[in-house]
């Protein structure tokens, strides 16, 4: 699967009370909380986040709180993928399970600015800045994770284990 | 061949049943119990009927704790705990808490015999690894894993490297197993634990209660940790024969050999009171250390702080004092069973009388949510776990982390300080 998308960039220990601070946690909608996705770190992402936009990130993307709804409200922002030098662990799970697509790469990064067009190769972890003409090559999915990016998520294996 | 493991790495391998398990191998696991709250539940409960799965492992490893916005503070929480309560119902889910049964979840589970010394426990809440301090595995997961958990009553966890720190010292007053914490986190950062087992021994954490051990497993998160843990002692045995447990514990230790990642050993004689400033709890300084930081709110509870012994160090500094006239100071009991204790002892007597809000068990502010949350420019002295932007409130607020004497002796000053400036 190709991605390509304009990037918009972010510091270190982006956590995840502002990916979605916690007064919006009363639901669980995601277009409802894509409105209020990174709002206290930049209140101006909502308006800027397009179809087309790949999130860039330092080290440990997604720390603090186990909520799901962070995640989510990054997809349904309309996100296509997000590249970190490094991601907390609970954010890493989350994503998978939930179907948006993370890489981590620190030079990528590192390297990769704001404003920048990026092309993602999902299946060899291949990023490709179209500006620059860089590219660089993210940490592979163990063959389990890659089974439930596969099955569009770890609910739809959980459902195939149930029913055999 | 004779193998060593650590604590964590045995708690894992007995879960996967396998002989050994090896770090960053991918294991299958056995979950004895895997939670979620008001907050998440309703995600993992929506996540199960959208796939059309009905099939809950076993009722009685589910535990739903209704601690986040309740008492419910608007409609849509309302609906939240009804839908927990329906999915609890429907399923014959015995470990339901809500009204006078709820205590802040991680509070909770040790104090009703829930959770025991080598258990593997999963929860749809970063805190989850509190459960360390017992000598079980537990770690925060999202709500979609906590689903998968109920149907299938088995997860999948990576083995994690083990980092130790042995504490070795006899502490300063005024500090305690919060502030060995946040010296910890202060050392290593917020990512310096980052997918690893945050394993803490030494006599100074034998020496440690209970109380003050849940404190520092809960924040192991805050380092990036996946667990944090301590073998299983005396006392820990003697807090879990009065929770009346119904299941017998299991004890492991880490072999004398075992691999390590890295050791680190810790003075505690050389920690003074610390405090985390905003907006990462990696941000410490020893409380001597700070200029003159006027304060709006202090917040004594939480996870973190929310127990027995954390009211009595509170009270022991609020006894014959008045809270600032500039200062809210809010007291939350982390469960029934703490507050009916408080009371008993004369402790709420004690915060009233000192001008403190009493409030339910209820995670409240800790997370912005309600009861006590910060307008804009506002700071907080608190007892809880995080100090991101906006953690408490206002995107322009601030949070300054502590333990329960600072809080205390900040709220009556008015300013940060320890009780030595009273």
């Amino acid at each position: 699967m190709l991605i390509r998308g304009k990037v918009i960039k972010f510091g270190d220990n982006v956590d995840t009370d502002v990916i979605i601070p916690a007064r919006y946690l009363t639901s669980s909608d995601p277009m409802e909380l894509a409105r209020h996705c990174m709002e206290d770190l930049d209140p101006t992402f909502a308006k800027r986040v397009t179809k087309e936009t790949v999130l860039v990130a330092g080290r440990n993307f997604g720390c603090g709180s186990s909520r799901e709804h962070a995640p989510l409200s990054i997809k349904a922002s309309g996100v296509q993928a997000v590249i970190a030098e490094s991601f907390a662990r609970i954010f890493y799970r989350n994503a998978i399970n939930i179907g948006l697509p993370i890489l981590e790469s620190a030079e990528a990064a590192r390297r990769i600015k704001e404003g920048d067009e990026v092309e993602i190769t999902l299946e060899t972890g291949i990023i490709r800045n179209c500006t620059t003409g860089e590219t660089f090559q993210a940490q592979a999915f163990p063959p389990f994770l890659q089974e439930i990016i596969a099955q569009g998520g770890l609910m739809n294996l959980v459902k195939k284990r149930v029913s055999s | 061949m004779d193998v060593k493991m650590t604590i964590t790495e045995k708690i894992i391998a007995a879960h996967a049943e396998k002989e050994r398990v090896v770090p960053g191998e991918l294991v299958r696991v056995k979950v004895d119990l895997a939670l979620a709250n008001d907050i998440t539940a309703p995600l993992s409960i929506k996540e199960l009927e959208k796939h059309g799965i009905d099939q809950i492992a076993d009722p009685g490893k589910v535990v739903l704790v209704a601690d986040h916005n309740t008492p419910c503070k608007d409609i849509p929480s309302a609906q939240n705990v009804k839908l927990m309560r329906d999915f609890a119902r429907k399923y014959g889910i015995p470990h339901f808490f809500e009204g006078g049964n709820v205590g802040i979840e991680h509070v909770l589970l040790p104090e009703l015999g829930l959770v025991l010394p080598g258990d593997l426990v999963v929860g749809a809440d970063s805190h989850t690894c509190t459960y360390g301090a017992l000598g079980a595995f537990s770690t925060g997961m999202g709500s979609t894993d906590i689903a998968a958990a109920w149907a299938l009553g088995e997860t999948w966890l990576k083995v994690p490297e083990s980092l130790r720190f042995v504490f070795e010292g006899e502490p300063q007053p005024f500090v305690t197993g919060k502030d060995f914490i946040l010296f910890t986190i202060g050392q290593i950062g917020v990512d310096g634990a980052r997918y690893c087992a945050m394993e803490f021994t030494g006599s100074a954490i034998s020496r440690l209660s209970m109380d003050e051990r849940f404190t520092m497993a809960n924040m192991a998160i805050e380092a990036g940790a996946k667990n944090g843990i301590m073998e299983a002692d005396e006392k820990t045995l003697h807090y879990v024969r009065s929770t009346g447990a119904r299941r017998e514990p299991k004890l492991y230790r880490s072999d004398a050999d075992a691999w390590y990642r890295n050791t680190f050993t810790i003075d505690v004689s050389k920690i003074e009171p610390q405090v985390a400033l905003p907006h990462l709890p990696e941000n410490t300084r020893s409380v001597q250390s700070l200029p003159r930081i006027e304060i709006q709110q202090a917040v004594i509870g939480s996870c973190t702080n929310g127990r027995i012994e954390d009211l009595r160090m509170a009270a022991s500094i609020l006894r014959g004092r008045k809270v600032h006239p500039g200062v809210r100071l809010l007291i939350f009991p982390g469960s029934p069973r703490v507050l009916l204790e408080a009371e008993k002892e004369g402790l709420l007597r004690v915060f009233l009388e000192a001008g403190a809000v009493l409030a339910p068990p209820s995670c409240g502010p800790c997370l912005g949510g309600h009861l006590g949350v910060l307008a804009e420019g506002e700071r907080c002295i608190s007892t809880t776990n995080r100090n991101f932007v906006g953690r408490m409130g206002h995107v322009k607020s601030e949070v300054y982390l502590a333990n329960p004497y600072i809080a205390a002796s900040s709220a009556v000053l008015g300013y940060i300080a320890g009780p030595d400036k009273l």
